[in-house]
């Protein structure tokens, strides 16, 4: 400071500061005569022209909204669609007193503290010679009530508009969502020029994930108003784009078999076409009905939903992570013959535990007597945890981790939907970023059984399956079937999108291992023979799982499932595909502590694929009915 | 209080009582004369409501008090305090952004229990002061390092407003402090450079922007794009303005305002009203007033001691004509619609006190001069 001081040349600072106060001001002086020309040309040159206007400015343009697309399923029946409703628009400016005249409308019409509290919020955004309801669909009583004493009510109007409705309800809630009151935070995420003039904008499911296609673009119409600012009539209007149309891969007959299958359990069904990875079905259950949502759900309601135990708003079979237990003993399996880890037809002694060198710490298979001298086939059929502990000691973590990573688990699929999660593929590097500690051997022999720090959504285990059943020739898990543009009525097909192949050095290695998959239905040591196996219309692959959620003490007998409390028991899954050399159908099932997966999940599975197939069949059937009728004689 | 820079008599006129408090009587009848004009126009802008005037001449009253207050102030003080309050209001500034109001989808506000008010406002005012004081004591023209160092005390603040989003402030805390630099003697071709730097920044800026700013770019190149936003707002302005004519429609026989096609006709378009009612002479009026305003800031610039002085009075100055040119050229369809109300003449609290205040510093500047010999 002291030596800058020193170099301080007060007279030659106090011209230079002089020179730049006289470039500010010549700067100042031309802005000044910028404006002033600017206001001259204004006002004296154009004068004429803004009196004319400002005289004849009874005009005022206003927004139209555009219609939001109907969402169907794959067939054309209805998920989502729009029906007409009135509801009660104010419009502030013309009015005196705003809480007066809501309190004379809530005479004549229903109007609780949700609308008022929602009323006022939108109401401060708006500006206020715009319209904002204050009641969304009115009955028509409360129409009629309305008009006949419309004299009392200046700055009141009833608009007439449409309305969100989800005529499968709570079948399908989870894959088509919902829509909503647009929010301040909705705004922030969209383009607001399309948003002016709605009232609501998808929350959730396809509603939230295609909002862009959905939503159509908002159009306008110039009115002519009296001096207080009434519309008197229209002259001229732009009108509104609607949204387009989605055509869902779902099928909603299959939708509802595979809920209905779930019953009152916890669970989630996941079917894929593994030809294009269109997702047929997917049911989350307890579910709930996406209508409540439309005209802002209730407070009542809403909590009952939040604090509802089985948390029915989840989405189980995009959201949960479950631990896939045996039901990736396949994957594993491929990963070892490829890597050479194990003779295909080399048995292995299995008694029923193994302990590691140093330790004894026993690790159990789940049949306490052993499976004896088996073979690969023998223990993807029977779920041999032995087999799989001692393939898993020669694979290695670090290739369990990179076959599972092959094979879709601990990554999203990236499936069009919203708030999918990634589940947990655990690896050395995850180990030591997520726990801070190095990779036990003992680990890895749990997550060679799919339990410990893995876990995996329905969907990554119905994908899974269609790489299985394609042979690692699978496609992305989407929603989206096509969408039809409203102008034209053109419909285009969303094209489905390869997922990156996998290729095995031994094509043979697919053929053992999903032979072994079929055995595990059709042997009769198979682990689900006796649930799923019965009166087989097709031949089908499938593998069971149970995923521990209580761990056993070392010496503790496995206890009876009944006796287990609820939430202590096993979540019980399946995969499958059929038919095996032609796959249509690729399934997942996930019963949250359903127990066995064989009893359990196995027969919602075959239930869901014998429906699928029995209509594929049926639709067949009255195709070349209908072919030969239509032939001539 | 200091008082011993001059010798005082005991006031006996208005006058002498003026002097006594340190007032700058030519600066007080200027701000007067627009403040009392402003709330007469805010009257007829806002449909003739008592409630608004009478709030704002409130503020008024609280902003006069302020100004005088400040104007008692030695100016070295601002000197010393302009850095703390500088980092004052970048705290306040983060914590607006982590748990400040979202008022229409912007993060400004900061409710502090009494009171809820803008960090940004005081950002604005002191940023020209720190680089001012920073120049202070060293030897201008500045060099590059210290060029840099004033480049960071702009920057920063304003990477935060524009995290806010709120480009309008940015673009005005920018202004503040790039004046103090100009003043400070910011060597032309560095100017020039900065200017064609920013010129070729632009299509950047451009990808940066939020869609509604990017709307309001679009929306003035083209106002009938958008005849239902932004659009409609400069289109029934400029009719505001162009029907006034010459003299006028007169007070309070407005019709633009009065039949609600000009919205936001009492904050950031009171202007376009001024220009209906009053026509071409009175805008010229109000040019003359605003004007000498900046004149007489000017002039005390010239006239004071120290580099702080000289820096913080010139740029205070021409922020303060720089805000109105932002406003009257937007209202007019000079310049692209951003948030900045017109100074001494919109509705609004804190833009009316902060700029009081940074009056009172020009008067505490102006009659804080010790005799010198000559």
């Amino acid at each position: 400071m002291a030596v800058d001081d020193a170099l301080k040349n007060h007279a030659a600072e106090r011209r230079l500061f002089l020179a730049r106060t006289i470039a500010a001001s010549l700067v100042l002086l031309i802005l000044i005569g910028l404006l002033i020309a600017r206001v001259m040309y204004l006002q004296v040159f154009q004068h004429g022209y803004y009196e004319t206007q400002s005289k004849d400015n009874r005009m005022r343009a206003e927004v139209v909204p555009p219609v939001r697309g109907l969402i169907f399923d794959r067939d054309g029946v209805l998920l989502a669609n729009n029906q007409p409703a009135y509801r009660l628009d104010i419009v502030p400016e013309q009015i005196a007193n705003l809480a007066d005249t809501i309190k004379r409308l809530g005479q004549i019409v229903s109007i609780s503290d949700a609308d008022k509290s929602r009323f006022y919020s939108r109401e401060r955004q708006t500006p206020s010679f715009r319209g904002t309801p204050i009641r969304l669909s009115l009955t028509q009583p409360e129409v009629a009530r309305f008009e006949v004493n419309r004299e009392q009510f200046p700055g009141v109007d009833i608009r007439a508009g449409l309305t969100r409705t989800y005529p499968e309800g709570r079948y399908a809630a989870h894959v088509v969502g919902y829509v909503g009151g647009i929010t301040e935070r909705d705004l922030r995420e969209v383009d607001n020029k399309r948003y002016r003039g709605s009232s609501h904008i998808g929350k959730a499911g396809v509603e939230l994930s295609y909002e862009s296609l959905l939503h159509g673009y908002p159009g306008s119409r110039v009115v002519e108003t009296n001096a207080s600012g009434r519309a008197l009539r229209q002259l001229e209007v732009h009108p509104p784009q609607a949204g387009d149309s989605l055509y869902l891969t779902l099928d909603s007959k299959l939708q509802k078999t595979a809920f209905q299958a779930l019953g009152d359990k916890d669970g989630a069904v996941v079917a894929l076409n593994p030809k294009n990875g269109g997702i047929l079905a997917m049911a989350s259950t307890p579910s709930y009905n996406p209508n409540l949502f439309v005209d802002g759900i209730s407070q009542a309601n809403y909590s009952r939903l939040l604090n509802d135990p089985h948390n029915p708003l989840f989405n189980r079979a995009l959201q949960g992570q479950y631990p896939p237990g045996s039901t990736i003993k396949p994957v594993m399996a491929i990963g070892a013959l490829e890597t050479g880890a194990i003779q295909p037809d080399k048995k292995v002694w299995c008694p029923g535990y193994i302990t590691l060198p140093g330790s004894d710490h026993r690790y159990r298979d789940w049949k306490r007597s052993g499976q004896g001298w088996i073979d690969l086939t023998q223990a993807i059929e029977r779920s041999s945890d032995v087999y799989f502990y001692k393939l898993g000691m020669k694979l290695g973590i670090d290739n369990i981790h990179s076959y599972g990573t092959m094979f879709g688990l601990g990554k999203k699929t990236g499936v069009d939907l919203p708030r999918e999660n990634a589940g947990i593929l655990p690896s050395r590097a995850w180990k030591h970023a997520h726990r801070h500690r190095p990779w036990y051997p003992g680990e890895t022999l749990i997550t060679v059984i799919g339990q410990g720090y893995m876990s995996t959504t329905p969907l990554q285990l119905a994908l899974m399956a269609s790489e299985l059943a394609e042979r690692g020739h699978a496609y992305r898990p989407h929603i989206l079937k096509a969408r039809r543009d409203p102008k034209t009525g053109l419909v285009t097909a969303e094209k489905p999108e390869p997922l990156p192949p996998i290729e095995l050095k031994d094509k043979r290695h697919w053929d053992i291992v999903i032979n072994a998959m079929k055995g595990v239905v059709n042997n009769p040591h198979g682990t689900a023979h006796r649930y799923v196996g019965h009166n087989l219309k097709y031949p089908i692959a499938g593998k069971s799982g149970s995923a521990q959620v209580a761990g056993l003490a070392q010496n503790e007998v496995a206890p009876d499932l009944d006796s287990i409390p609820w939430r202590l028991r096993e979540h019980a899954l399946f995969i499958a595909f059929a038919p095996i050399d032609d796959p249509k159908i690729a399934v997942a099932v996930v019963v949250e502590h359903g127990g066995g997966g064989s009893s359990v999940a196995g027969p919602i599975a075959r239930r869901v694929i014998d429906a699928y197939l029995d209509e594929q069949a049926a639709n067949r059937a009255s195709a070349t009915l209908q072919a030969s009728n239509q032939s001539p004689p | 209080m200091s008082m011993t820079t001059t010798a005082r008599d005991t006031p006996s006129t208005l006058s002498g009582w003026l002097i006594h408090w340190r007032i700058d009587i030519q600066l007080l009848a200027a701000l007067c004369s627009c403040t009392l004009l402003g709330l007469f126009v805010l009257y007829s802008a806002s449909g003739q409501s008592d409630t608004l005037v009478i709030n704002q001449a409130i503020r008024l009253g609280i902003g006069l008090v302020g100004m005088i207050v400040v104007a008692q102030i030695p100016p070295h003080w601002f000197r010393t305090a302009a850095p703390w309050i500088y980092v004052i209001g970048l705290v306040l500034l983060i914590a607006t952004l982590v748990l400040g109001d979202a008022a229409m989808g912007a993060r400004r506000w900061l409710d502090i229990g009494v009171v809820r008010f803008q960090p940004s406002e005081i950002i604005k005012l002191v940023v020209p002061l720190t680089v001012a004081a920073y120049f202070h004591e060293r030897a201008l023209p500045p060099r590059l390092p210290q060029v840099l160092v004033a480049a960071l005390i702009i920057g920063v603040p304003v990477a935060l407003v524009v995290k806010q989003p709120d480009l309008g402030t940015a673009i005005l805390i920018i202004a503040g402090g790039g004046f103090a630099l100009f003043f400070a003697g910011l060597r032309w071709r560095v100017i020039i450079l900065l200017i064609v730097l920013a010129a070729a920044a632009a299509p950047l800026l451009w990808f940066n922007m939020h869609a509604y700013q990017q709307q309001r770019v679009l929306t003035f190149l083209n106002p009938a794009s958008d005849p239902l936003g932004a659009g409609y707002h400069i289109t029934q302005s400029k009719i505001a303005i162009g029907s006034g004519g010459l003299f006028g429609k007169g007070w309070l026989n407005g019709t633009q305002a009065h039949l609600n096609f000009l919205p936001e006709a009492d904050t950031d378009f009171i202007f376009a009203v001024f220009s209906e009612e009053n026509g071409l002479f009175g805008v010229l009026g109000l040019m003359a007033i605003y004007c000498f305003i900046v004149a007489r800031g000017l002039f005390i610039a010239v006239k004071s001691q120290d580099t702080f002085q000289r820096l913080a009075a010139a740029s205070l100055s021409m922020t303060f004509f720089f805000y109105a040119f932002v406003n009257m050229g937007m209202v007019a369809g000079l310049l692209p619609v951003v948030g900045v109300p017109l100074p001494l003449f919109s509705y609004g609290g804190t833009s009316m006190v902060m700029l009081l205040a940074s009056f009172g510093i020009l008067m505490s500047i102006h009659t804080h001069r010790k005799l010198l010999a000559t």
